[in-house]
């Protein structure tokens, strides 16, 4: 299954990064008296509402995805280890005011702190991104505070303290190493979840914004041509859940490689 | 029991505390002036004078917060910019079509996923389990803003069985609650056949199979009893997950909960409406992670005492 994610992740990157030289149309570019013209030899997936050929869409709304997911694992997942370790490490006062602010945003199920910060910070990407990380460094700093607490009663990191290193030095070369698997594999995961939340918040018109593309948009325009031009939703569809698939293929897989017990 | 329970609703007050700071600063974090966006740019000084002190814009901020919190302990949400109407009114009005929807996606994928799951570990590693985890692994793959539009396509506009959308008969139900329960679907039968399988490897099933009982009925007797706790466990804590996907399901087909009601709000820039909702949404969450602990301490002794 690893292997089968790996390959459709590293299909939909090199997608993503090649894109523009797959297909000779501007995402952008408006055929109106073609729309909603079916797939073809011409545009293999069809066009949209606007007569845009939705094979340059696709790979235009790959980038924002892939970005989406880079920039928010990459800012959580930062953020989550340092505050995470600094609380599991240090515990004590440090540990409780961290521990009830992580409490406080885990009290928002889901996306839907992302949606009420993006709801009045208006819809754009950067604030999708910046909701998105908002709540995904909790999850990571979870995952490290559990981690360090365990880690620093191990004898090496006590041996490291007895040997005169800083607490700066042991959390860096001690404690948050024993983590980096288990952030891996949430990092993994965490793609797939910033992808689909990207996705949710674009399709509720609240992510990017047209005529950028983003699967997410996509699927919304589609929703009004159910009937005339099923292919508008089922193309970026299609898309995410691969995408999404993929990643979660990696990180169960990864998962079960770090603790074979679990599987 | 008691001391449990009394320490678990006491660790509570700080969150929804933090919960209710949150929302109330969500209106401040508007860029700009809060009523101006609301109004738009046109709107004349003295309207936007005159919304800001309906808002309460004008009093100092701690007033401001603590007038808030009064008001969310009181049940006061604030008035609908939009409707003109208390905010609680409004949630209270919508509040059981989305109990409805969320309850009957939930008991959908508990109907679906345990069997599926029990069916998976009984054949496990054999054609039946690949295929049912599979389809596991799609349903969390496959959001559900693609899986409603898919649906509608085939049970609505392909073969006329279902309405598209809209309200009011139990057929309306069957395709947003189909589209919600999926995912949940998909996680719990994972969790039944990994629990399920835990379980297989006890020696008390090996017992009841020496002592002459048929695989099925050790599975279904003994095993498949004690792998519920963890899958209690999930449908509490997944609880959040469908409900956040109340507001994209009741988007898509226009079902009248509080979701979709939040959509609107954020539509028209009624920000008050906008708090409540979250609100709303955050506190049924919290209160609901909460009645999971307190059964998970009821039914596992060991949790109480730790």
């Amino acid at each position: 299954m690893i292997r089968v994610g790996a390959v459709i992740v590293a299909v939909a990157a090199l997608a993503a990064l090649v894109g523009p030289l797959l297909t000779p149309y501007d995402p952008s570019a408006q055929a109106l008296a073609l729309r909603l013209q079916g797939p073809s030899l011409a545009h293999p997936l069809g066009l949209d509402e606007l007569g845009r050929d939705i094979l340059a869409r696709l790979l235009a709304g790959a980038r924002v995805s892939f970005l989406v997911g880079v920039v928010v694992v990459g800012v959580s997942s930062a953020i989550g280890m340092t505050l995470g370790s600094i609380a599991g490490y240090f515990g004590g006062v440090v540990d409780d005011a961290i521990s009830r602010v992580i409490d406080v945003l885990m009290a928002f199920p889901g996306i839907l702190l992302a949606i009420a910060l993006v709801a009045v910070l208006g819809p754009s990407l950067t604030n999708v991104v910046l909701a998105l990380c908002v709540i995904g460094w909790v999850g990571y700093a979870r995952l490290v505070r559990g981690q360090a607490l365990r880690a620093r009663e191990f004898e090496y990191v006590q041996a490291a303290r007895a040997l005169g290193a800083g607490p700066g030095r042991v959390v860096l070369r001690h404690v948050l190493p024993t983590a980096i698997p288990a952030v891996v594999v949430q990092a993994t995961l965490g793609m797939a979840g910033a992808i689909i939340a990207e996705a949710s918040l674009s399709f509720l018109g609240l992510g990017v914004q047209p005529p950028t593309p983003s699967w997410g948009t996509m699927l919304d325009a589609g929703r009004s041509h159910l009937f005339d031009a099923p292919h508008l939703t089922i193309v970026p569809g299609v898309a995410i859940a691969l995408l999404v698939l993929g990643f979660n293929f990696v990180g169960d897989g990864l998962r079960d490689r770090i603790d074979p017990k679990k599987n | 029991m008691a001391r449990y329970l009394m320490r678990r609703l006491l660790l509570t007050v700080p969150v929804l505390l933090g919960v209710a700071t949150l929302v109330f600063a969500l209106i401040h974090l508007v860029p700009g002036d809060p009523a101006q966006t609301m109004l738009g740019e046109s709107a004349a000084p003295e309207e936007v004078a005159r919304l800001r002190t309906q808002l309460g814009l004008d009093k100092p901020l701690l007033e401001q917060y603590v007038g808030f919190v009064k008001g969310v302990a009181h049940g006061d949400l604030g008035t609908s910019f939009r409707y003109g109407t208390p905010v609680a009114r409004e949630i209270r009005q919508r509040a059981p079509d989305t109990a409805l929807l969320a309850v009957c996606a939930m008991a959908a994928a508990i109907v679906f996923a345990i069997p599926l799951g029990i069916i998976a570990a009984m054949f496990r590693g054999t054609f039946v389990d690949h295929a049912a985890m599979t389809v596991a692994l799609a349903g969390i793959s496959m959001p559900n803003f693609w899986l409603g539009p898919l649906l509608a396509i085939l049970f609505a506009v392909k073969l006329g069985w279902l309405p598209v959308a809209g309200s009011g008969t139990a057929w309306h139900l069957v395709l947003p609650a189909a589209t919600l329960g999926a995912a949940l679907a998909a996680i719990l039968e994972r969790m039944t056949r990994a629990s399920l399988l835990e379980e297989l490897r006890e020696l008390y099933v090996l017992a009841a199979r020496a002592r002459g009982l048929s695989r099925v009925r050790a599975i279904l007797r003994h095993a498949f009893r004690n792998s519920l706790i963890p899958v209690v466990t999930i449908i509490g804590l997944q609880f959040g997950a469908v409900l956040t996907g109340t507001i994209i399901t009741e988007t898509i087909f226009a079902w009248p909960g509080v979701g979709r009601l939040l959509i609107q709000a954020i539509n028209f820039r009624d920000y008050p409406l906008v708090q409540g909702c979250i609100l709303f949404i955050s506190i049924t969450y919290v209160a609901m992670n909460l009645m999971t602990d307190l059964t998970y301490g009821w039914l596992d002794p060991r949790i109480r005492y730790e």
